[in-house]
């Protein structure tokens, strides 16, 4: 489903500030597959999905999502395949907008927009419906501005959002960072029931390790911009917190210092 | 004092209403405009001083030449929808903010504008000679037509930003980020929406021309003031009356009416006989007020000062 081929990327090239942050770094999803990734800070994690995501272009390698050599495509031509939640609760809505006019946007993710009117009947229904699904009594919100939402709620409307149009790839970049505990929790549980439901493939940063052991059904850990681990299924499952920062501090060369991943 | 107040005429404000009602009503279209780019897109364009005299400009030019005045309109706002792209190109191709690419085709335009008009620095339209589409000979025909105008834009401008195009380019100026993760290509949203804005704003130049009968090529200056004393006179107007009962529709018409409103009280001014050569010093002076209001009311409900009056007095 996806592959990144020997990606590279340096942020500041030439200058004082020159950051390898993504070094032939190679990745293969099966169709399915729910990937969860760790490491420390600066270790690559988002730039990879920037990278998939095409925030900007890579300096070297071939990504490809579902058969399509998207590597030359930028952010917006690439939208159609690939749905994202990001960490900032309010880089996924437009908060100025209806809740049903985001959704209305989210479910053309990709495709032509024309002089149609952005919302059809059924459509509102559909998005009743998926809305209280959620269990957040948003269903009755329709006509509220996005903005008045809390940081958790709005983190839900964007995850429905990435599944409306049902993408190739979720992306799904620290997305409970944010959130107090008991949302965060929340936000997972729904994550994990919404990627189930709609058989996505997923893949998703977070520095808490007991969630990247608990979720998905494989666990990378990457290091200044390489993957340094891979496990998946049985062995995944019966990881233990210990043995990941065990691992860590062996592979990395470097101790595991982030209080947040130690303390998680 | 006494003197004064015995020499103001009620009757003369009267009869100077309705010319500043029609006048309004022109600057309200071109605040449509402008609430496209200021409002919509989060863009202060200021490519409108110029293509406002553009509007103007090719529009006489082109009465001059025997068109038919709506059809020399018309010409007009795709003139000025190429202005807008202008500005547009330079922000979005060549990396340039925003608001200096305005600065920058507005400057071009004046240069433009003067050989458009042949390199006169105005150029006069005659209602004697020429079937105008308004005039300030007959202003409550050109009220009239100038509301019906304004009210058709409105209209039209309401179903345009309900389409899957339109709401695409509400979404640009509202969040880029999403917009781009969503597959919108926000620069061609960004464009578009100054083109459009930039449309406009020449049709207004193009009936402000004929209303007065001339087209000048100061015309346009302060035009960006005059349409945010507009729009933001419409908010607060349109907010206090309608409250939470406001829809985009009425958004759109209470900016035509802030554009009155805002004529209305330099009609007021005049006749209150202040210089008018302060009229420019009074407008921004209103401006500002307006757009500091929501600041202001905001810091009211939560504000560091309060605190610090508040433990004044507990320590008193």
């Amino acid at each position: 489903m996806l592959d990144l081929r020997e990606i590279s990327k340096t942020f500041n090239p030439g200058t004082i500030n020159e950051k390898v942050a993504l070094h032939k770094l190679s990745l293969h999803m099966d169709p399915g597959d729910f990937v969860t990734v760790i490491g420390g800070n600066g270790a690559g994690k988002s730039t990879m999905l920037n990278a998939i995501a095409g925030v900007w272009p890579v300096d070297e390698g071939r990504i490809l999502l579902d058969g399509h050599d998207v590597t030359a495509l930028p952010e917006y031509k690439r939208a159609w395949l690939i749905g994202r939640v990001f960490q900032d609760p309010m880089m996924g809505t437009a908060p100025n907008m209806q809740l049903e006019e985001n959704l209305a946007l989210a479910k053309r993710r990709g495709q032509k927009r024309g002089l149609r009117w952005q919302i059809t009947k059924e459509e509102r229904e559909e998005y009743r419906e998926r809305l209280h699904a959620l269990g957040l009594g948003l269903e009755g919100r329709l006509t509220a501005k996005v903005g008045l939402l809390s940081g958790g709620q709005r983190q839900a409307v964007t995850l429905l959002m990435a599944s409306l149009r049902q993408p190739k790839l979720l992306l799904l970049d620290e997305h409970t960072a944010a959130l107090d505990p008991a949302t965060a929790a929340k936000v997972l549980e729904l994550s994990d029931r919404i990627v189930e439901e709609n058989r996505l493939t997923t893949l998703m940063i977070t520095h808490n390790m007991k969630d990247a052991i608990r979720h998905g059904n494989r666990l990378i850990m990457m290091n200044e911009g390489e993957i340094i681990l891979d496990v998946r299924g049985e062995e995944k499952q019966h990881l233990t917190k210990q043995e990941l920062v065990e691992k860590f501090n062996a592979l990395s060369q470097q101790p595991l210092e982030s209080d947040a991943v130690l303390l998680s | 004092m006494a003197a004064y107040v015995s020499s103001l005429s009620l009757l003369k404000l009267l009869r100077n209403l309705p010319g500043g009602v029609s006048q309004g009503l022109i600057w309200g279209i071109m605040a449509l405009g402008i609430y496209v780019t200021f409002r919509l897109l989060d863009v202060a364009d200021l490519t409108v001083d110029g293509s406002f005299a553009t509007g103007g400009a090719v529009t006489v030019m082109l009465i001059l030449a025997g068109w038919p005045a709506w059809a020399a309109l018309l010409a007009a706002v795709a003139v000025g929808m190429l202005a807008g792209l202008c500005t547009g190109l330079l922000h979005t191709r060549f990396g340039i903010p925003a608001i200096l690419s305005g600065i920058l085709t507005q400057f071009a335009l004046y240069s433009i504008n003067l050989r458009i008009m042949g390199m006169a620095a105005n150029k006069a339209v005659s209602v004697d000679k020429y079937q105008l589409v308004l005039s300030s000979r007959n202003v409550p025909m050109a009220i009239l037509t100038a509301a019906l105008i304004s009210v058709a834009l409105v209209t039209v401008f309401y179903w345009y930003f309900g389409t899957e195009q339109g709401s695409a380019l509400r979404a640009t100026g509202n969040n880029p980020a999403m917009s781009r993760a969503l597959g919108i290509n926000i620069d061609h949203m960004k464009v578009l929406g100054l083109s459009l804005s930039n449309g406009v704003v020449a049709l207004s130049g193009g009936l402000m021309s004929q209303y007065q009968g001339f087209a000048d090529i100061n015309m346009g200056r302060g035009a960006i003031v005059i349409g945010l004393a507009a729009v933001i006179i419409g908010e607060v107007i349109g907010g206090a009356l309608l409250k939470k009962y406001i829809n985009f529709w009425f958004t759109l018409l209470f900016t035509v009416i802030g554009g009155i409103l805002y004529y209305v009280v330099i009609v007021i001014v005049l006749w209150l006989r202040l210089n008018s050569n302060d009229l420019k010093l009074f407008t921004a002076i209103v401006v500002a007020l307006f757009l500091a209001v929501p600041y202001l009311r905001e810091r009211r409900i939560s504000s560091f000062a309060k605190f610090k009056r508040k433990g004044a007095k507990s320590d008193a």
